[in-house]
């Protein structure tokens, strides 16, 4: 059984073997056993559908038709066109990832205890997932269009003398983005902020605290850690954001984001070297700003968040 | 602010209800500034209902709460200005053992040297000075326990409230802390309210007792009125009587009765009204005697004997095949037979008619 352990100490037998543990004692001491094979499929998952694209990505992206390895990032960046994706895109992302995970933080903050209805209003709050991005821009379209209900109900009511535009620009991709990565946001946010010990917060009243200084001394510092994951995933959502930019925005203006140029590099003027350029500098752009989030992360409490211990 | 002494908090008739079940149904009870008040009861008795109730955590459904002349149980709990230690002690887990001291103080607008000198204080009085950077999850069992009263004692509640405190910790360490709780409370003299089912623990700290059963109370007392003189059978079970024979009532006198059953004649004290044909016997396991020269004499078989040091625990059968839990100093072995003698004074005689007993209560089939 111990074949390793008995050979290290020829001869001296059974003392020395209970002095040292066997091999495999050893090893799972570290934390290497057979338990490990149950990381497999996720390891080869990883390796077939991230790693190994991202590597061909990033060669094909080295590799342009003409000039040297990285001819391709030189174009994307000396075309005021394809660079400007950058900012259009983060202009649309980051607004719509705070405003997500900040409108989230209230909502969850009055459902966090239990009362009749919560399941039925957490699944109203969580449908627009299910919608898809395609039914959510036609339903945008009908309502925010020019001649779409909210523009007829506030000129009949000459609260406004010319419709306004809501669709097609800037506004009808982050209403798109809005509807779409709120439940996602809220979601997140509603579980991690139950599993803040409600106690924690009694506690807080009955030592004087208002509802507003339990909110910014208890609830919110224990919350951080969890929004700023949030904010992370929705933003990365919002990042790459494509169908909307295409059905209720202005994809050749305003909102010419950087999935698009990068689409439109690869599939419409064949130009895979470019087209991978651009979603490495997409990638770039996401990890950095993960990076900086999770850096002010990394300075917060992070420890269990309930009472019990 | 420092100064929020109160000369009584009077409970007139408090009641809850979780829709038509009653948690607390009509406490009334007047506390002395400076009193150590403990509500006993099993779980579910409604003890920690009340306390949430004083506390704000709970609106009350009936009833009132005055501080003297000004009535506050319409005020959220932040506006009450009590102190309270959970059971689970609640640490802000995310502040330092000093910041979760101070932070009471902070909500008071507390600044400065003051602060510094308040919370250096009340860390010394509770021996935390050394842990103050920690955080709570730093910390054992017994020293969260101390930030969590530190925490309550602080900005000098008029009234501190305790919901078992004491209940995670082990057995040593609960003894520790009970003389530690006593001592804070002889030291500040801060109002207290401690909840517990550990009758022990209450009789030990407490000025006086509030029984509690199922919402109701059955009795308020010092801890020798209600050790002594428990006034009915849930009471007296609480109490340590752990013999409980169901009788028939043979003679009934002023103050004493006799009592028979197929195997006992005991004669004891009567505690209440004995109207019925049948009645309760209750006797302490440490007042029975064994082979000793006093009334009240039945003859029992030993059956299971525990070793407790200087004494043996005994469970021992009566010839009608009935339990009977005894202590004594006498080296008893399973299967000797003894005769068990009780002081008249040591039998409690109670009514039969009181609601329905509690689970360790050992009733004697006729």
């Amino acid at each position: 059984m111990s074949a390793a352990a008995a050979g290290s100490s020829t001869g001296t037998g059974a003392l020395t073997l209970s002095r040292r543990p066997s091999l495999r004692h050893r090893l799972a001491d570290r934390g290497i056993d057979r338990m490990l094979i149950l990381l497999v499929p996720g390891v080869a998952f990883l390796v077939a559908l991230f790693v190994y694209p991202f590597i061909y990505g990033l060669q094909l992206s080295l590799t342009p038709a003409s000039g040297g390895p990285l001819a391709s990032y030189q174009e994307f960046f000396n075309d005021p066109y394809l660079r400007d994706t950058i900012g259009i895109t983060m202009w649309l992302a980051l607004p719509a990832a705070l405003l997500n995970v900040l409108a989230s933080v209230p909502i969850a903050y009055r459902m966090r205890g239990r009362f009749r209805g919560k399941r039925t209003l957490t699944t109203l709050l969580v449908v627009p997932i299910t919608l898809g991005t395609v039914l959510t821009a036609e339903g945008l379209i009908k309502y925010l269009d020019r001649s779409g209900w909210v523009n007829k109900f506030l000129l009949d009511f000459h609260l406004i003398n010319q419709p306004l535009l809501l669709v097609h620009n800037y506004w009808g991709v982050f209403f798109s983005l809005v509807i779409t990565g709120f439940p996602f946001a809220f979601l997140l946010v509603l579980s991690y902020m139950s599993g803040i010990d409600p106690s924690l917060e009694k506690a807080a009243s009955i030592m004087g605290a208002s509802w507003l200084q339990r909110f910014r001394y208890i609830i919110l510092p224990l919350l951080a850690p969890g929004l700023a994951i949030t904010f992370c995933l929705a933003f990365v959502l919002a990042f790459s954001v494509f169908p909307s930019a295409n059905l209720v925005g202005n994809p050749t203006g305003d909102t010419h984001v950087i999935s698009i140029a990068a689409f439109h590099a690869a599939f419409e003027q064949f130009n895979y070297s470019l087209g991978s350029a651009i979603a490495m500098v997409m990638a770039a752009v996401m990890l950095g700003i993960i990076v900086l989030v999770l850096m002010w992360r990394s300075r917060l409490y992070k420890g269990a968040s309930g009472g019990k211990g | 602010m420092r100064d929020q002494r109160f000369k009584e908090l009077r409970l007139d008739g408090i009641g809850r209800s979780f829709g038509d079940q009653a948690a607390l149904r009509e406490l009334s009870l007047t506390i002395r500034g400076g009193e150590f008040i403990a509500l006993l009861g099993p779980s579910g008795c409604g003890k920690t209902t009340a306390l949430n109730c004083l506390a704000g955590l709970l609106p009350l459904s009936a009833g009132s709460i005055w501080l003297d002349d000004r009535r506050i149980d319409g005020l959220p709990p932040e506006q009450r200005g009590f102190g309270m230690v959970f059971q689970n002690y609640a640490l802000f887990p995310h502040m330092s053992v000093r910041d979760n001291v101070a932070f009471g103080l902070k909500m008071r607008k507390v600044r400065g040297p003051e602060l510094h000198q308040r919370v250096d204080e009340v860390m010394r009085l509770v021996r935390l000075e050394e842990h103050a950077r920690k955080l709570p999850g730093q910390l054992s069992g017994g020293q969260q326990q101390r930030v969590a009263i530190a925490r309550a004692i602080v900005y000098e509640p008029p009234l501190v409230l305790m919901d078992e405190p004491l209940s995670n910790l082990d057995a040593q360490l609960r003894l520790a802390m009970r003389t530690e709780i006593r001592r804070l409370h002889q030291t500040l003299h801060l109002t207290t309210i401690y909840v517990t089912h550990d009758q022990e623990e209450a009789l030990s700290m407490a000025d006086r007792l509030v029984v509690l059963r199922e919402g109701v109370v059955q009795q308020v007392g010092t801890p020798g009125e209600v050790y002594e003189h428990p006034v009915n059978r849930y009471v007296a079970g609480f109490m340590g009587y752990r013999n409980m024979f169901e009788l028939d009532v043979a003679e009934k006198g002023a103050d004493e009765a006799v009592v028979t059953g197929p195997s006992v004649r005991l004669t004891g004290r009567v505690f209440g009204k004995l109207d019925g044909q049948r009645a309760v016997a209750a006797i302490r396991p440490e007042d029975i005697e064994v082979d000793g020269p006093g009334p009240n004499r039945v003859e029992v078989t030993a059956e299971v004997v525990e070793y407790h040091g200087r004494e043996m625990l005994v469970e021992a059968a009566l010839k009608s095949g009935d339990r009977v839990y005894f202590r004594t100093e006498k080296r008893l072995a399973p299967a000797d037979t003894v005769t068990i003698t009780v002081p008249t004074e040591r039998v409690l005689v109670f009514p039969l008619d009181t609601p329905a007993a509690p689970a360790e209560v050992l009733g004697v089939a006729p």
